[in-house]
């Protein structure tokens, strides 16, 4: 059977295209759910890439990559803070404009530094993240279907991606059962019961869009230096937007954000194998077609299918003491 | 004013000596004083702007003061955030609840004391309080019901509960009884003479004279940013509360001429409204409104006659049922937007006014031609004349005694009685044949009602008729020459002022009937 052949292969890829969108997906949920709203999670994901590539490259080791992208990263949730906490600017400009200058420093960072058209030299398997190989893989690989899925999907992935889901649950847990979670929670809703309940509004804030900065960090160095080998221009394309899309479908809420975002995911892998695909009588399926269905789906679902998706209140609106 | 001394030298509670608070050029509280005596129901009591709610602020950890001192217990404290006066045992319900809808009550009650990291942990235990406290003091909540679900009295109780579960000696309430129905101010009272006999200090801060006389050991009148003086609550009287308040003698009789009943104005039949959700919001209302007569639609807010008022001004669709205005028949299949109702005589002060009412940015000159713009008396062609404009502002200002009188000026800058008086003066100088008003004195101060209910009075008097809609159930007794009751979209009771007493309206606003 076809489907059963392809199943493994497209779990998998799946599983792979979903990393990114989970960690930016996530990061979007802790600071949209304390009340800032954050466009730049494309911005942060970037700058995390190139970080990630560019002390990948030189040092050779990819674990201090990471670490570069994760500090880079949250110092731009700090800026974005900085913005729109402390100076209670529009959250929505703010987000962009760290967009449109990580676009343009990482392509002059790069041509000035490396001198290869704005990217990074490509990694060699030592400074990647690699991919973990689950004992008795080679054993089970001879029975069909449940070999493929224990050797392709559950084990066979970058070891980047194991935390990244197990990041899911530990996300909920202390959204809903942590003190930090309540008032993260509140802070989003009411910022005002959280001020007159005693508790510092502007420094819960800070440390969701920093939390934010740090998981869009880690999406970043996997896409340069786990799924990808290197910097190159541009490298997100898109993913952060699709991530607030994943975050708005899942009504900002843990578990549904995860469904959505390995929903994308998997149009995505459904995308790369319809490439070339011919329909009889309409002719190839336009890749930029099916590139385009998730988005599509977004306005769909939220259109009517999902019911309404409503944002935490007190979200893109920064907290000032009323007279 | 000097300090006020306790007569038996006992601590008092709360202390606050000379304070002093300015907001820019604005002298909010003048070396303000005022002693609280533990275990007392202390009322505070003053006109919008008055400065209550700016010292009750600063006892709280909102504003710092300028200057003064503030004493807790005989101890000095220094009050810089929120955290310091709940350290200090002061708790604030607000005015505007200070609640997280989405939460549940029980989140709503911790947050911010929530006894450490992990919540599995001390949950238990902040839901055994909570009995406790349902049990002390007749704070009856379920702390597993979201806040957002539950009826406004019921999330006040929740704000006390808060406050208790913080450890509140010292509970400050602000205008506690404006969202509520008499039934539940009853309860709220009776919830604080409970907090009372176990030694709580209750502050309530208010602008009803009744409320003060009900319930207060002791008040304090603040007027224009001092304290103007203090009396034991049985040593004084309405009357001389009203007069400290305002500072002139009040006339407190509105002196209605007797009703002159004159032909139909606008008859509705059948009325059904539905919102957005497509819930039923309004129900098969049918009512008659007759030239020369006000009628007063009195509710507890949310109960459909936001809905009905809207319906009825053009600015809602309504789903079923037909309205006579004039010669016109309004139905769902023939609607009438509200330039045209406008054209039939009618005119409408909303409820909301910064809404609705007018454009709190632009200037009072421009909200005091909006919806009649298109007027030609106003301009050429296209273009407005200012000149006129600003003439005709002018005497608007001047006639409904709109303070400052100055038609540049950005209409959010007008206090809320001077904004309403110049909405009123838009719909009413058009002399319009029906005037609907909605919560016509919401915010407004004790001078500003007392002229408003008079052009009401006046407008009736000349024949135009009138629809009120208010949860003010003295503004309904005091104006209307025939009550209807609305409750959950439906009009359940039709009655004449003199049959009706409050107790009654008010068991029929909580649907009892």
């Amino acid at each position: 059977m076809d489907i059963i052949d392809q199943l493994p292969s497209l779990l998998a890829a799946t599983i792979r295209v979903a990393v990114p969108l989970v960690l930016a997906a996530f990061a979007g949920l802790f600071s949209e759910r304390a009340g800032v709203v954050d466009i730049g999670l494309e911005g942060k994901m970037l700058a995390g890439a190139f970080a990630g590539a560019a002390v990948s490259s030189i040092t050779g080791n990819v674990w201090l990559g990471m670490l570069a992208a994760v500090a880079l990263a949250a110092v731009l949730g700090a800026l974005h803070g900085f913005v729109c906490i402390s100076q209670k600017g529009n959250q929505v400009v703010s987000g962009l404009a760290i967009n449109i200058m990580v676009s343009g420093l990482t392509m002059t960072l790069g041509l000035a530094w490396f001198h290869q058209g704005g990217q990074t030299p490509p990694l060699p398997p030592s400074a990647r993240f690699s991919e973990v190989i689950f004992p008795g893989t080679a054993l089970l690989s001879g029975i069909p279907f449940l070999g493929a899925i224990y050797g392709r999907v559950i084990g066979g992935q970058n070891i980047l991606v194991y935390p990244t889901f197990l990041m899911v649950p530990l996300a909920w847990w202390v959204l809903y059962k942590t003190r930090f979670g309540l008032r993260i929670r509140a802070v989003g809703e009411s910022p005002a019961a959280v001020d007159t309940a005693g508790v510092p509004v502007v420094r819960l804030r800070y440390a969701a869009t920093i939390i934010a900065g740090v998981l869009c960090g880690v999406a970043g160095a996997y896409i340069a230096t786990a799924q990808g080998a290197g910097f190159v221009r541009d490298m997100t394309g898109g993913r952060g937007y699709l991530a607030l899309a994943a975050l708005v479908l899942g009504k900002w809420k843990p578990w549904n954000t995860l469904w959505s975002c390995l929903l994308f995911a998997a149009l995505d892998a459904v995308a790369i194998r319809l490439q070339g695909v011919v329909i009889p009588g309409v002719g190839p399926v336009p890749v930029e077609f099916v590139q385009s269905v998730p988005y599509i789906m977004t306005i769909v679902l939220l259109a009517g299918f999902v019911g309404r998706a409503i944002p935490p209140k007190a979200s893109g609106y920064p907290y000032v003491k009323e007279r | 004013m000097p300090p006020d001394p306790l007569a038996n030298g006992q601590t008092p509670a709360v202390e606050l000596r000379g304070i002093d608070k300015r907001f820019g050029t604005v002298h909010a509280n003048r070396a303000v004083d005022l002693t609280v005596q533990r275990g007392h129901i202390h009322g505070l009591i003053g006109e919008n702007g008055a400065g209550k709610s700016t010292l009750m602020s600063i006892l709280y950890g909102f504003y710092t003061a300028d200057a003064g001192e503030i004493r807790i217990g005989g101890v000095p404290v220094s009050i810089a955030e929120s955290k310091d006066a709940i350290e200090a045992g002061i708790e604030m319900v607000h005015q505007h609840f200070m609640l997280v809808e989405t939460m549940t009550v029980l989140e709503n009650v911790i947050l911010g004391a929530e006894g450490g990291a992990l919540l599995s942990r001390h949950l238990p235990a902040a839901r055994d309080r909570l009995k406790t406290f349902s049990r002390d003091y007749g704070l009856d909540v379920d702390p597993d019901a979201i806040v957002g679900d539950l009826p406004v009295g019921a999330q006040q109780r929740v704000e006390i509960l808060k406050a208790l579960y913080r450890g509140a000696e010292i509970l400050i309430l602000d205008e506690p009884t404006g969202v509520l129905t008499p039934q539940e101010a009853t309860d709220l009272f009776r919830i604080l003479a409970a907090l009372r006999t176990q030694g709580k200090t209750v502050i309530l801060v208010t602008h009803k004279l009744r409320e003060i006389m009900a319930i207060t050991d002791r008040v304090s009148v603040m007027r224009a940013g001092q304290m103007v003086g203090h009396r034991d609550t049985s040593a004084t009287s309405p009357e001389e509360l009203g007069e400290l308040m305002i500072g002139r003698k009040l006339a407190n009789r509105l002196d209605k001429a007797p009703v002159r009943i004159g032909a139909v104005a606008m008859d509705v039949s059948g009325l059904s409204v539905r919102d957005a959700m497509g819930v039923e919001r309004v129900k098969n209302v049918s009512f008659t409104l007759r030239q020369g007569e006000i009628v007063g639609i009195a509710g507890v807010s949310g109960n459909g006659q936001n809905e009905l008022m809207e319906a009825l001004a053009g600015m809602r669709r309504f789903a079923a049922g037909t309205v006579r205005l004039g010669e016109a028949d309004i139905t769902p299949a023939r609607p009438l937007a509200p330039d045209a109702l406008r054209a039939l005589g009618m005119a409408h002060v909303p409820e909301d006014r910064l809404r609705t009412g007018l454009l709190p940015s632009f200037a009072a000159r421009e909200s005091a031609i909006l919806g009649y713009h298109n007027d030609p008396a106003y301009g050429r062609g296209p273009l407005l004349d200012w000149g006129v404009i600003d003439r005709h502002t002018a005497t608007l200002m001047q006639r409904y005694e709109v303070k400052p009188p100055l038609p540049k000026l950005r209409g959010s800058l007008f206090s809320g009685g001077n904004q309403q008086k110049l909405i009123m003066a838009r719909e009413m100088e058009r002399d319009p044949k029906v005037l609907m008003v909605g919560q016509p004195t919401r915010g407004v101060d004790i001078g500003g009602i007392d002229f408003i209910h008079r052009q009401l009075v006046a407008m009736r008097d000349r024949g135009c008729a009138v629809l009120l809609v208010s949860v003010e159930l003295d503004e309904i007794l005091r104006l209307s020459d025939r009550i209807l009751v609305m409750f959950d979209g439906r009009i359940v009771g039709d009655l004449l002022p003199e049959a009706a007493d409050e107790r009654q309206l008010g068991l029929m606003m909580a649907g009892a009937n």
